[in-house]
């Protein structure tokens, strides 16, 4: 069963040059309470693994502004010319991943896999230095799995087992990360007694979550 | 013909390329307009690869919900019968041949099919997105680009020189200029804007143009 603590508390688990997957795609589905009690912590040097970095200020962009980013594995920068700017200063390290590549290297994480053969970037930059796989005659890159020491993820609602449901176009890569880090801690807006979620409608089992933390809405 | 009849020109000449039934991933940008001309009688399910399927109209002012947007960041509707997922299972419909039209920008394409757009060295970084796995990916790309640069230089090259998103996918280029279609290194041009001579367009055209048979003009009426 997962434990309920506060923001702060929660975030107190978070140290300096921790390796931290966010999710959300352009702040849609991202933990912003989370991120902006990282932020007021004043936690440095870490290596995010998130699908972009929001806008300037916002969303994920809260921690490029604080500079609390010294790694980025990521599929697109261009929303945030912040982002952008601090990788031309040499600030942050951005390492630019497809982002289905993305999505199935922290799958692969979480499930066990030592990796996947995807067809996508054969032939580009993203291509060189990977080992490349053929398999009845078409090409692949080997893409290795992706994990980390903690998930912040954003679902709706949970139940105090830790089972979340999303709501629309939030749920991105959050039930990805859910399986791909040591901690797990899930901001939602409604925490619910067991047995009012159905099981049939569980997205992400709670068996992944660590923590849960209520955000506002 | 000013910079919004060339967009609606060819959105609307690439909307006749989706068939009944597809399922199609639209571009930010110029791309997304391709819904607004859709033909009736043809319907077409869109894929939005932040993870949903039934992408519909734009909300009404004040109807916004910051819990459905699209891959551009923009709050969007969905249609009854569509259906929410997550990253892993979008690209599973993307790179599983599950969408059968992408519709996408380009900075360069060439003869061969390989597509650069997202990014100039030094200049513009904005990573790749979804775009290396849609290309590769999908059933058929076609390519929405005005047929020159803002400098004016050409688009469609005998070979990209930028990064490229994938190679040897593009099937079809749509421009201001003309309809033309890749195929074995070759572009072959079906359609022509009849405001242009041949010539005109091969002038504005870094790779050599095959004029197919059937060429014919590319309706510019009511722009």
């Amino acid at each position: 069963m997962p434990k309920i603590l506060s923001l702060k508390e929660v975030v107190g688990k978070v140290t300096d040059g921790s390796r931290v997957m966010i999710g959300g795609f352009m702040t849609c589905g991202t933990p912003v309470n989370l991120v902006r009690e990282l932020v007021k912590k004043g936690v440095r040097d870490l290596t995010v693994i998130c699908n972009d970095t929001g806008l300037q200020g916002d969303g994920i962009g809260m921690l490029i502004s604080a500079d609390a980013v010294k790694h980025l594995i990521v599929s697109h920068i261009g929303t945030n010319p912040e982002t952008g700017r601090k990788m031309i200063e040499g600030k942050i390290q951005v390492d630019l991943v497809p982002q289905g590549t993305l999505a199935e290297r922290i799958r692969c994480a979480g499930a066990g896999l030592g990796g996947v053969l995807t067809p996508t970037g054969v032939g580009t930059i993203v291509a060189e230095g990977k080992e490349h796989v053929e398999v009845d005659g078409r090409t692949y890159l080997l893409e290795k799995p992706l994990p980390a020491d903690f998930a912040l993820i954003k679902a709706w609602k949970a139940d105090r087992k830790g089972n979340l449901i999303y709501r629309k176009s939030t749920r991105n890569f959050n039930p990805l990360m859910a399986m791909a880090a040591d901690c797990v801690i899930a901001e939602v807006e409604e925490i619910v007694e067991v047995g009012e979620i159905d099981p049939g409608e569980v997205v992400t089992p709670g068996i992944f979550i660590d923590f849960l933390t209520k955000g506002a809405n | 013909m000013d910079n919004r009849q060339k967009r609606v020109l060819i959105a609307r000449r690439i909307a006749q390329e989706l068939k009944d039934g597809d399922v199609v991933n639209l571009g930010i940008g110029l791309p997304t307009m391709v819904n607004d001309f859709i033909p009736p009688g043809v319907n077409v399910t869109l894929q939005s690869e932040n993870g949903f399927v039934g992408l519909g109209p734009n909300p009404e002012p004040g109807q916004e919900d910051p819990c459905l947007v699209n891959a551009g960041g923009q709050p969007v509707t969905i249609l009854p019968g569509g259906a929410f997922f997550d990253s892993a299972m979008s690209f599973a419909i993307i790179r599983g041949g599950h969408v059968d039209v992408t519709v996408l920008g380009a900075l360069e394409v060439d003869a061969d099919g390989n597509l650069a757009n997202w990014m100039v060295p030094g200049k513009m970084v904005p990573g790749m997105g979804g775009a290396m796995d849609l290309v590769v990916g999908a059933r058929r790309v076609i390519v929405a680009t005005t047929h020159v640069t803002k400098q004016g230089e050409p688009k469609l090259l005998k070979k990209c020189r930028l990064p490229l998103t994938a190679t040897n996918q593009v099937n079809l280029v749509v421009t201001d200029m003309g309809v033309f279609e890749i195929k074995d290194g070759s572009v072959i041009m079906l359609e022509k804007n009849p405001e242009f001579t041949v010539e005109e367009i091969q002038s504005a055209t870094e790779a050599e143009i095959v004029l197919s048979p059937e060429l014919r003009d590319m309706d510019v009426s009511g722009l």
